[in-house]
């Protein structure tokens, strides 16, 4: 528990590769491939519905602040360890630090989606490069 | 009045006193909120502001749909208003838990209890 994740130098790692165009219709369609892709491994049902909701809010950041990306990519690497799950748009972005985050009690409904994230996931990291798109890359450890 | 596109359903009932209740079946997502968020919309701009809001039968809800439920108190409580919400799904109920709208909304096990708390 709490080891990082290995790297594919370490241990076979499956890759699946999803492109969806940066539009809200298109959203349920990432959380329920990457949701099959968790269901490959041994995550609780718990665990599968706390990806499913991660990679929604990521690729809802995108389509809300990522201004002129035409598509979204979410790319999975299953391993023994777990899934780490990386979302990449190429739009204008705000960096989601920028975000307004909030505090428990906060009725404001900015900063939900990147609070959420940071709740469910195990790490998170994000690259923001300004005019060049956001990476948001996260991990969700298996248990062992 | 009821509503349905692929992934949300919403139904509105009248109930007892000024209360409606919003029932809402299905997903809600950035793409299915929007029609969450005019139909509650609808309902205080008819000057209803006591509401419950029925989740029992969601499967799935994110950022954008607890942003449309603040939004949806606010606008009643600047009218002395009040929104109350049903949900027993653990997984639904624990979105609300760790980002701390529990504090912020009243959720009941039934609509019946949501109700009476409001009146």
């Amino acid at each position: 528990m709490n080891q990082p994740l290995p790297t594919t130098d370490e241990v076979e790692v499956d890759v699946v590769d999803l492109r969806i165009p940066c539009k809200a219709e298109w959203v349920a369609l990432a959380r329920l491939s990457v949701a099959a892709v968790a269901s490959r491994l041994n995550f609780s049902i718990d665990e599968i519905e706390d990806i499913k909701l991660a990679v929604a809010e990521a690729c809802t950041n995108a389509i809300q602040h990522a201004h002129g990306s035409p598509y979204i990519e979410i790319k999975c690497e299953a391993a023994s360890g777990g899934l780490r799950l990386s979302v990449r748009d190429y739009g204008r972005g705000t960096h989601p630090e920028h975000i307004r985050s909030r505090e428990l009690n906060d009725e404001r409904v900015g900063g939900l989606g990147v609070f959420l994230i940071r709740s469910l996931m195990d790490e998170v990291d994000y690259d923001v490069h300004p005019d060049q798109g956001t990476l948001l890359v996260m991990v969700k450890r298996l248990e062992v | 009045m009821e509503r349905t596109t692929l992934d949300i359903k919403v139904n509105v009932r009248e109930a007892q006193g000024d209360c409606y209740i919003v029932e809402l079946s299905g997903e809600i997502d950035v793409y299915t909120s929007p029609k969450v968020k005019d139909a509650i919309g609808d309902l205080i701009d008819r000057g209803v502001y006591n509401l419950v809001i029925d989740l029992e039968k969601v499967r799935y809800i994110d950022s954008t749909g607890l942003g449309v439920l603040i939004g949806g108190l606010k606008r009643v409580r600047e009218h002395g208003g009040s929104v109350n919400l049903v949900c027993t799904n653990p997984q639904i109920r624990k979105i609300f838990d760790i980002t701390g709208l529990v504090k912020i909304f009243g959720i009941f096990e039934n609509e019946d209890a949501a109700m009476k708390a409001l009146v």
